[in-house]
């Protein structure tokens, strides 16, 4: 595989985040070590939660109006992609919670919406290689990508009636984010890191879906 | 005037409203049902199975019988639903019935509607009696609530079968068929369940109705919501 | 390939497997929508909403019959999805022209393939259309049958209607058709109207025209 530009920049702001968060960010006083585990979880979450479902979406809803095979390929494409980041944050969350919570899993609502997600994507892959027909195959997963995140909210509200153990996200807080600043720095780059690495992944499996739809010579 | 095709005799038409044809096709796949019994057989000896089955798999000393009764109730609910839905759209299949409700001048979404009633008859008729059983079985006394348990179980089968059956149109034509059905509609069924579940198991230890309000909103909102959303969805299921 | 059928004309299509008779006929029937090119009916371009589709009548090679129904019952659904005014009567009148009274109240999977056959086609025609699309219709018939169902065919395009007839039967297509096409590879190879070559001479014709297809 050529490595592009935007490669190349991704994987070099992915290691110089872990250079900092591994060398030049103090060590939480409480959870020790394991608390860095944060800043490969977080950003994970973010992608695969937010960017690649977001992208299904608004890609699901666009192709069953205009009926272009690229808009297909991009949800495909992303939604392949936000399953690797989803498993990322399903492995790096157990792992954390162990030494933190003393358990590696809790059905808490954060961690079960993500496992959710985590099935509607794979059911999503699964739906697309059951399915010969392009057209077809578009049109179906196309709706279901939409369902999917109609989806994700009611998951979201049916779980939190559950108690949470899970610490809300400390970015999106309303009052000022309740951490050093030094973490928050490589949080924060830490978000931009991943979100360059989804880019750049995405734009590969899509010029690798392009490649295929050639080769079976659907359409163009 | 149309022109008669058959010298002397010409049926008059007229293009049937979106009612009637909804109704026309739920009363059709209601006489198939009531014809072969599958669904209503399959899902009632599954339900009476998995009730004995989980009343031995629980130590009885250990859990008692009415704190398994909710838990119970919504697995039988999901799993036997899931067995009427595949169905669904399966009667069409063999002999490409589907070909010719799609050349009839019928709405689109009259079909997945009249799809819906019907499984929704099915799925009721299966708790119409499941729950009696459970309450029997496992000693329920649901005298006191049982209004609004039944208000419950009606909304989460609303919602089930609303996903259900586009995802059951969806599944009958992939390789994988009724394979892919579970896989597709279980993720979906998790913010009908989960509150369904925990309603029940509230009304069942006794607590007032007003307690299980906000789990009865989250039913009845995600009933309008996907209501109206798969059956916008369901035409573009289809081919155009 | 352009062609235009009047009412009372009858197509039959004639071709090797895969040269798209049946695609045709489904894009006629507003089961699929053209890629290229354009498809009318009454003036409406294919394909149409609900108006269009009342009009025309649909036999696949599939039966398209409900098996645990009676044919009846499946004839009587029909009725309804088309909005027929009287359903019970309209079912009884084509059950009985095409000679099904004796089984319409037999359910469909006892029945033998001609006779679901016989159901198919009335399933077709309950709601009056004004074009008929037919694919192989004479699959599983016996002689009587397929007798039966030309001496139907033939009445409904005196009485009017524009029948198209997807088959590999050239015998009683050609008795019916007045207009023949041979089809390869979605194009017609050779059109025909009325009058149509004799009947050993078009079927040399189509052996030579399809022959050399695989």
């Amino acid at each position: 595989m050529k490595f592009s530009k935007l490669g190349a920049v991704a994987v070099i702001a992915v290691i110089a985040v872990y250079i900092r968060a591994i060398y030049f960010t103090p060590i939480e006083a409480l959870q020790g070590a394991a608390q860095k585990i944060l800043y490969v979880h977080a950003p994970s979450a973010w992608v695969g939660l937010y960017l690649a479902f977001g992208l299904v979406a608004i890609a699901s809803v666009l192709y069953l109006w205009l009926k272009d095979p690229k808009l297909d390929r991009v949800a495909a494409s992303s939604a392949e992609v936000g399953l690797l980041f989803s498993t990322v944050v399903l492995i790096t969350g157990p792992l954390w919670a162990k030494p933190v919570w003393g358990t590696f899993w809790t059905w808490d609502a954060r961690l079960t919406l993500m496992l959710f997600l985590w099935f509607i994507y794979a059911g999503y892959i699964i739906l697309r290689g059951a399915i010969d027909d392009f057209e077809m195959r578009a049109r179906y997963s196309a709706v279901l990508g939409i369902l999917g995140a109609i989806l994700v909210p009611f998951i979201h509200l049916s779980v939190y009636f559950f108690r949470t153990l899970h610490p809300m996200p400390v970015l999106l807080k309303p009052s000022a984010p309740s951490m050093p600043r030094e973490m928050l720095v490589t949080l924060v780059s830490s978000f931009v890191a991943f979100t360059l690495l989804y880019v750049w992944l995405l734009r590969e499996r899509y010029l690798l879906a392009v490649d295929h739809d050639a080769a079976m010579g659907a359409h163009s | 005037m149309q022109p008669s095709v058959l010298p002397g005799v010409l049926h008059p038409r007229r293009a049937p409203g979106f009612v009637a044809s909804t109704l026309a096709i739920a009363r059709k796949d209601m006489l198939i049902e009531l014809r072969s019994r599958s669904v209503i057989l399959s899902a009632l000896a599954f339900a009476v199975l998995a009730l004995t089955i989980f009343f031995f798999a629980w130590d009885p000393t250990a859990v008692a019988p009415i704190d398994l009764a909710p838990g119970v109730l919504w697995v039988i609910f999901t799993f036997s639903g899931l067995l009427g839905l595949h169905r669904s759209f399966g009667v069409e299949q063999p002999t490409h019935a589907m070909d010719a409700l799609l050349a009839a001048p019928v709405s689109r979404e009259a079909i997945y509607l009249g799809k819906l009633i019907a499984n929704l008859g099915f799925v009721i008729l299966v708790q119409a009696i499941s729950l009696p059983a459970v309450a029997l079985l496992y000693n329920v006394p649901v005298g006191a609530y049982v209004l609004p348990l039944i208000g419950v179980v009606l909304l989460a089968a609303v919602g089930l079968v609303a996903v259900g059956t586009l995802f059951s149109a969806m599944a009958v034509t992939t390789r994988l068929a009724e394979l892919l059905l579970p896989l597709l509609a279980l993720p979906f069924f998790v913010p009908v369940i989960l509150p369904a579940a925990q309603a029940t198991a509230r009304l069942m230890s006794g607590r007032a109705v007003s307690e299980v309000a906000g789990y009865i909103e989250l039913l009845a909102a995600f009933d309008i919501i996907f209501l109206v959303v798969c059956t916008l969805a369901y035409p573009f299921t289809l081919e155009q | 390939m352009s062609l235009t059928l009047a009412p009372g004309d009858c197509l039959a299509l004639f071709g090797p497997n895969g040269a798209g008779k049946t695609t045709l006929l489904r894009l006629l029937g507003g089961l699929l929508r053209p890629t290229s090119g354009s498809a009318v009916i009454e003036g409406v371009p294919l394909p149409g909403g609900a108006d269009v589709r009342a009009r025309v009548g649909l036999v696949s090679h599939q039966t398209m019959l409900y098996d645990a129904l009676t044919a009846r019952e499946n004839v009587e659904f029909a009725a309804r999805m088309y909005g027929v005014s009287d359903v019970g009567a309209a079912a009884s009148d084509v059950l009985e022209r095409l000679g099904a009274t004796s089984f319409a109240d037999v359910r469909v999977r006892l029945l033998s393939r001609g006779m679901q056959q016989r159901v198919s086609v009335a399933r077709a025609i309950v709601h009056s259309p004004s074009v008929l699309l037919a694919d192989e219709p004479f699959t599983g018939l016996d002689a009587a049958g397929a007798a039966a169902l030309t001496g139907m065919l033939a009445e409904l395009r005196d009485s009017g209607a524009t029948i198209v007839i997807v088959t590999h039967n050239l015998d009683e297509a050609l008795a019916l058709c007045t207009t023949a096409a041979i089809m390869r590879e979605g194009r017609f190879v050779r059109l025909d109207h009325a009058p149509i070559p004799a009947r050993d001479e078009y079927t040399a014709l189509y052996r030579e025209l399809s022959a050399d297809a695989a």
